[in-house]
């Protein structure tokens, strides 16, 4: 079988784990397509996991309340195992980048990590994933009876419902003590449209000039045309926005259909993040600033000017 | 206790990648100690300057020749000694998570700081392996961390945001921008690192078998439209791009 560990959230389904289940179907591998549901009062998001795949396992328990690496990965290599898996897939979220290389020590197995394609290779499974902060595509190839897969965001359509429901069985696990004690949360609550989800996204940097200018430029802007916001880490650094909005090689990586760039340089950790967008757009005063390079429409000017011009363009 | 800091050698950022013929061609390239490695290097000495018992801060790099001069700068910013593990060609971190496990028990170190994603791999498997084959939990995306007594507390990045967190050593700890501000070696340090012990040591006896190959490397560029416009005349410029979007792109209504 497949082992798909779901992401889910709030008792909803992720996209992700749709994405999973179409990349495990296009990987060309034998056998069940197979959910595994982890968490505590799960039975929706289990039904929902049904519309999916072939099979859902569900392991319902309160220690499984909330995430944690050491449960999340003794709990899929044990199923792994049972079940004689020949891939294992997890999303190539926070989470699913953080339990996936313990479940391929676990399985002393192979770990292809945050792919855009899989395909069934000679004995096993070759992938793509990008390399040095997303400017190179390699090829890597795995092989053995079973291999681990962590999947990239966005990058497989989502699978369609079967339009059946598949089977969904109990499954009993052995689970450790989790040893990372959580003495808080944090939760972002992100206004708008998911980053990762947004068809549009319209970034700030410190080209905005100060936290208000950026609600008044960036998020007006954003709003006029039902976009999501984005940040630079020179503005998250600088307190204006939460790190949950901070687009790069250490916030999130996006490919929306038009990235909209205001007062950012372009630095390539940054570009790491959106560089795949399918169109970029800048605006920022210094014509020779490096993200002129890598931009579909750029408009040499001050951000105080154009955008106010835009947004209200946009609202007519 | 001891700590052990992991340091990778990686293209500098700003330094342009090639390939050819399908492999990655670093010759000519600038290469320096990975940012992700140097906040652990810096939070390690913080640990101690702050008064924590640290008895010895050790560096171990798994990488070819050159990683040397990576290795060099963690000494100079004021580690004891280092480990380098030299290699030839790709090993993939779930290998080479193998040496620094054995490393770390050889070295009875109690605290590993590994890098949050690594700027060459694009990994962030690195850590979270080594905590494993340790049977040692870990905490990923560390932006906030002090020490007491044997229990480490912080703070780290998760799915939706941030959580608070309390851990007993030992423990792998994976560590990212937020948490600290690496020093600059001076220069009468880089002066003293030179006479700090770098030992190397062998690949071969760790037993550390690449399970992922390598097949290709290839760089992928987009072509962009690079298609400016004068921004002078703030209105004209505005609907200009709107235009654009609009009926080239189609992004927007
Ligand atoms: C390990 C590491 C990880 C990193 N990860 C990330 C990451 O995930 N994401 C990220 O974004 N960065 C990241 N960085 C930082 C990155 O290198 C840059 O420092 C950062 O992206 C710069 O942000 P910026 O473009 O907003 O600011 P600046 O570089 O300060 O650029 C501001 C731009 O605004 C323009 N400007 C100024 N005033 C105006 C105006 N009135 N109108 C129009 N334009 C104007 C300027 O010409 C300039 O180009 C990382 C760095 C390191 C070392």
């Amino acid at each position: 079988m497949i082992l798909i560990i779901a992401e889910h959230k709030d008792g909803q389904l992720s996209k992700s784990t749709a994405e999973m289940i179409q990349a495990a179907r296009a990987s060309g591998q034998a056998g069940p397509v197979t959910a595994l549901v982890l968490g505590s009062g799960v039975g929706d998001v289990a039904n929902q996991a049904a519309q999916f795949a072939d099979q859902v396992l569900v392991a319902d328990r309160p220690e499984l309340g909330s995430y944690n690496a050491e449960l999340w990965a003794a709990a899929s290599a044990q199923i792994a195992q049972q079940g004689q898996a020949s891939l294992v897939m997890t999303g190539g979220s926070r989470s699913g980048r953080e339990f996936a290389p313990r479940v391929a020590v676990k399985l002393d197995a192979p770990y292809l990590e945050d792919v855009i394609h899989l395909q069934a290779a000679e004995g096993g499974v070759q992938a793509q994933r990008y390399s040095y902060l997303a400017r190179v595509t390699e090829t890597q190839q795995a092989s053995g009876p079973v291999v681990v897969v962590s999947v990239k965001p966005g990058a497989f359509a989502p699978a369609a419902p079967t339009g059946q429901q598949g089977p969904q069985y109990d499954v009993d696990l052995e689970l450790p003590q989790p040893r990372l004690q959580v003495t808080g949360k944090n939760e972002e609550k992100l206004d708008r449209v998911a980053l990762t989800e947004a068809d549009v996204i319209v970034t700030g940097g410190r080209g905005v000039g100060s936290s208000e200018k950026f609600g008044e430029l960036v998020e007006g802007l954003a709003d006029a045309i039902g976009a999501g916001v984005g940040a630079t880490r020179a503005v998250v650094d600088a307190g204006w926005r939460p790190y949950g909005e901070q687009v790069g090689q250490t916030g999130k990586t996006v490919q929306p259909g038009a990235y909209i760039a205001l007062g950012v340089s372009g630095a390539v950790q940054h570009l790491s993040g959106m560089g795949k967008s399918k169109y970029i757009v800048a605006i920022n005063k210094d014509a020779d600033a490096p993200i002129f390079k890598v931009a579909d429409y750029g408009i040499v000017g001050d951000v105080n000017e154009i955008v106010p011009a835009l947004i209200s363009a946009a609202r007519s | 206790m001891k700590i052990l800091t992991l340091i990778r050698q990686v293209p500098d950022a700003e330094a342009r990648v090639k390939a050819a013929g399908g492999q990655m061609d670093l010759g000519g390239t600038t290469m320096v100690i990975d940012g992700m490695d140097e906040y652990g290097v810096e939070e390690a000495l913080q640990l101690r300057e702050g008064g924590a018992d640290v008895e010895e801060i050790i560096g171990l790099a798994v990488g070819p020749a050159q990683t040397e001069d990576a290795v060099r700068t963690a000494l100079a910013m004021g580690i004891d000694r280092a480990i380098h593990v030299e290699t030839s060609g790709y090993l993939d971190p779930i290998a080479v998570s193998k040496v620094v496990a054995t490393v770390a028990q050889e070295e009875g170190v109690s605290l590993i700081f590994a890098g949050g994603q690594q700027a060459d791999w694009d990994s962030q498997a690195l850590g979270a392996a080594t905590a494993e084959r340790l049977s040692w939990p870990q905490a990923t995306w560390t932006n906030d961390l002090a020490l007491s007594g044997g229990t480490l507390t912080g703070r780290h990045d998760v799915d939706s945001g941030s959580e608070n967190f309390q851990l007993d050593l030992p423990a792998v700890v994976t560590t990212q921008q937020g948490l600290n501000e690496p020093r600059y070696p001076t220069l009468p340090n880089i002066m003293k690192a030179k006479k700090k012990e770098l030992r190397k040591d062998d690949l071969s006896r760790f037993g550390a078998q690449n399970k992922v190959q390598l097949v290709s490397s290839e760089i992928q560029v987009r072509q962009r439209k690079n298609q400016l416009i004068d921004g002078s005349d703030p209105q004209t410029a505005a609907q200009e791009l709107l235009g654009l979007l609009r009926n080239e792109a189609k992004v927007l209504n």
